[in-house]
């Protein structure tokens, strides 16, 4: 099989954890203009309750079942307690607050479940699959992975196009005042949107945990590309947030292979500042440009 | 007569006699206090100098110029290894050394402040933050210059000979690093308080506005962004005589994130809350670790403790204190003036302080 499609499919699978760390993000910037950098930490928190279920007996779907439904409960109750109280105090702080909550749970995690790097279990085979006589570089796995994702942000459109959940989560993001007046619980809304885009971290976590292994800080890298995804694609738009990711995940990819992985960063921030020297908002922006 | 008379008015003006005047006091008492203390103490006091170099800079771009960076940890790595350069198998002053890294990270500045002018808010951030993560891989892809992960090593400056034979080098760095301080700090304040800093903080409250009166936007920008990347190059390169080694790990983007954090906590857009945000970076993580390491705790609580707390500290302070310790300081202050019956509309009639926190909606 030839190097370039090694390279894509690679790109593929990795470019959808990055989609999906991106997709949380954006989500998260639409409901509250936060960027939360605690993305990552509460995604690896989530991962590590859900190795401390299969270590202890479970199934691996109760396992990856138990890192969702913790991703939305710790993203609802971090948007209640620790985000609402200082919803007017000047954006920075937010920031500040984010790191600091990174801070936190990465120490928290290995205190909790010990600092020793871990493995995780993958769903199913890591070995490539057979094609006729060849060997491709695509495992069961991370077919698993790209459908898990997939369905997951067909779910999530679907909640947002097509229920009246998402509409009242639309409209609060999109104008807070108004929809205060037309009697939608903004709050509520808010503590939801952070619920569900922590739920979208938290599956990239454990999808992503059994090519990385488990460690406090596992997930920084992976929210450093899923931002710059974000960025790339545009924050205010959940489809510039998916495309960004993915391109994040071919460029890697691609720079990697063919010119050495320690080049890969310097790749994504090449592409990204000459995105945005064109672009400054991002590729599905539809503001102006600025001159300068 | 006359003109010559304005001009020497202005040359001592109340503002920049008044900021010589603190900046020599600062200088007298930091000279006393490094002599009282000892290597560790002059050790831990030279980084409170860097970060406040740093500090400083950024407070002036993000707090007064309104662009959040969270790559300078990169400009600082850009005036570190300047400096390793400069001194692989040379002798230099280190004055001309720190005056050299202040150039090429300046340069570099520029580069990055057209980029950044164009970027607003969260789109600088991620530029930003994807510089201060792609920069040290740099120097681990092209070993033969910049030495890879172990990084090139540092030729230590050695006392002067007028200070005699047993002078502690760690005072003399201390020395140094605070003499840039000081310099950094009053030549800071100095264009604050210029036209060139009331045009930065009036691009940042609002730029159309600023535009109209004739500022040019992007340009403000860009100079504000080759200031601040000039401090952080200069603080790279104490930090590189510093810790003797220049190497990527040192330049991580924690690095960059936790300078941030210390402008926010010590109190955006005011150079007093720069120093007390360096002072929390050096010395709350010792007192955290000091205290975990008494408590006879196991290993990978210790360990992690002195961590967990600082992010702890970090989430409190901006739910109790939004406005850092300077805020804080400055409420105190003013509640103390209007008890004593003079309410601060008094001291300065009709004046609106723009710095003013308070005023913020």
């Amino acid at each position: 099989m030839s190097r370039f499609l090694i390279l894509t499919l690679n790109g593929l699978t990795q470019g959808a954890i990055y989609s999906a760390m991106a997709l949380a993000l954006v989500m998260i910037w639409r409901a509250t203009q936060v960027i939360n950098f605690a993305q990552g930490a509460m995604a690896m928190f989530t991962t590590y309750l859900a190795l401390f279920a299969i270590e202890h007996g479970a199934p691996y779907w109760l396992g990856f079942l138990v890192a969702v439904a913790c991703g939305l409960l710790l993203g609802g109750i971090v948007e209640r307690v620790i985000v609402r109280p200082v919803e007017s105090a000047p954006p920075l702080n937010l920031v500040i607050l984010t790191l600091g909550l990174l801070l936190f749970l990465e120490a928290l995690a290995p205190m909790a479940f010990g600092g020793q790097i871990k493995s995780f279990p993958p769903a199913f085979s890591i070995v490539g699959l057979h094609l006729g006589a060849s060997q491709i570089a695509f495992s069961p796995f991370d077919a698993f992975t790209l459908g898990s994702v997939l369905a997951l942000m067909v779910l999530l459109l679907l909640l947002f196009q097509k229920t009246n959940l998402g509409l009242r989560m639309r409209a609060s993001a999109f104008n807070p005042e108004v929809s205060r007046l037309l009697g939608i619980r903004v709050g509520r809304m808010l503590t939801l949107g952070w619920a569900l885009a922590s739920m979208v971290g938290a599956l990239a976590g454990v999808l992503i945990a059994p090519s990385l292994l488990l460690y406090p800080t596992f997930m920084d890298q992976v929210l450093v590309f899923g931002f710059t995804g974000a960025v790339l694609g545009g924050l205010d738009s959940a489809v510039g947030a998916v495309v960004g990711g993915l391109l994040i995940g071919f460029a890697l990819s691609y720079v990697g292979g063919y010119l050495g992985s320690d080049l890969e960063t310097v790749g994504a921030l090449v592409i990204l500042v000459a995105v945005l020297m064109v672009r400054p908002r991002g590729l599905f922006s539809l503001q102006r440009l600025r001159q300068v | 007569m006359v003109a010559a008379q304005s001009r020497l008015n202005r040359l001592v003006s109340p503002t920049l006699s008044r900021h010589l005047l603190l900046a020599l006091g600062a200088a007298v008492l930091l000279l006393l206090l490094s002599a009282q203390i000892g290597a560790y103490e002059d050790y831990q006091l030279t980084a409170v100098a860097i970060f406040a170099v740093a500090t400083a800079g950024l407070t002036l771009l993000t707090g007064l110029n309104g662009q959040l960076s969270l790559g300078h940890g990169a400009l600082m790595a850009v005036g570190a290894y300047t400096t390793s350069l400069l001194l692989e198998g040379h002798e230099l002053p280190v004055i001309v050394v720190l005056l050299i890294a202040v150039l090429s990270s300046g340069l570099i500045g520029i580069l990055f402040g057209y980029a950044a002018a164009r970027l607003r808010g969260p789109y600088l951030a991620g530029a930003t933050l994807t510089l201060a993560v792609a920069l040290p891989q740099v120097a681990t892809r092209y070993k033969g210059i910049f030495g890879g992960e172990e990084g090139l090593t540092v030729t230590p400056t050695s006392p002067p000979a007028w200070l005699g034979a047993d002078f502690p080098p760690e005072r003399w760095l201390a020395w140094i690093a605070l003499a840039a301080a000081v310099v950094t700090i009053v030549l800071l304040a100095n264009l604050l308080r210029s036209s060139t800093g009331r045009a930065f903080k009036a691009v940042r409250d609002n730029e159309a506005a600023a535009a109209l009166a004739g500022i040019d936007v992007a340009r403000t920008q860009v100079l504000a962004f080759v200031i601040s990347a000039s401090c952080a190059g200069l603080a790279g390169a104490l930090f590189a005589y510093w810790s003797g080694v220049t190497a990527p790990a040192g330049f991580s983007l924690s690095l960059s994130l936790q300078l941030v954090t210390a402008i926010v906590i010590g109190g955006l857009g005011s150079l007093a809350g720069a120093v007390w945000g360096s002072i929390v970076l050096v010395f709350v993580p010792s007192f955290t670790s000091g205290m975990a390491s008494t408590l006879n705790l196991p290993s990978s609580i210790a360990n992690n403790l002195p961590l967990a707390i600082y992010g702890a500290i970090l989430v409190i302070a901006m739910l109790m204190v939004p406005y850092g310790i300077q805020g804080a300081l400055t409420r105190i202050l003013r509640m103390g003036r209007t008890r004593f019956g003079r309410s601060p509309a008094d001291g300065h009639k009709g004046v609106v302080d723009w710095d003013d926190p308070a005023l913020d909606p």
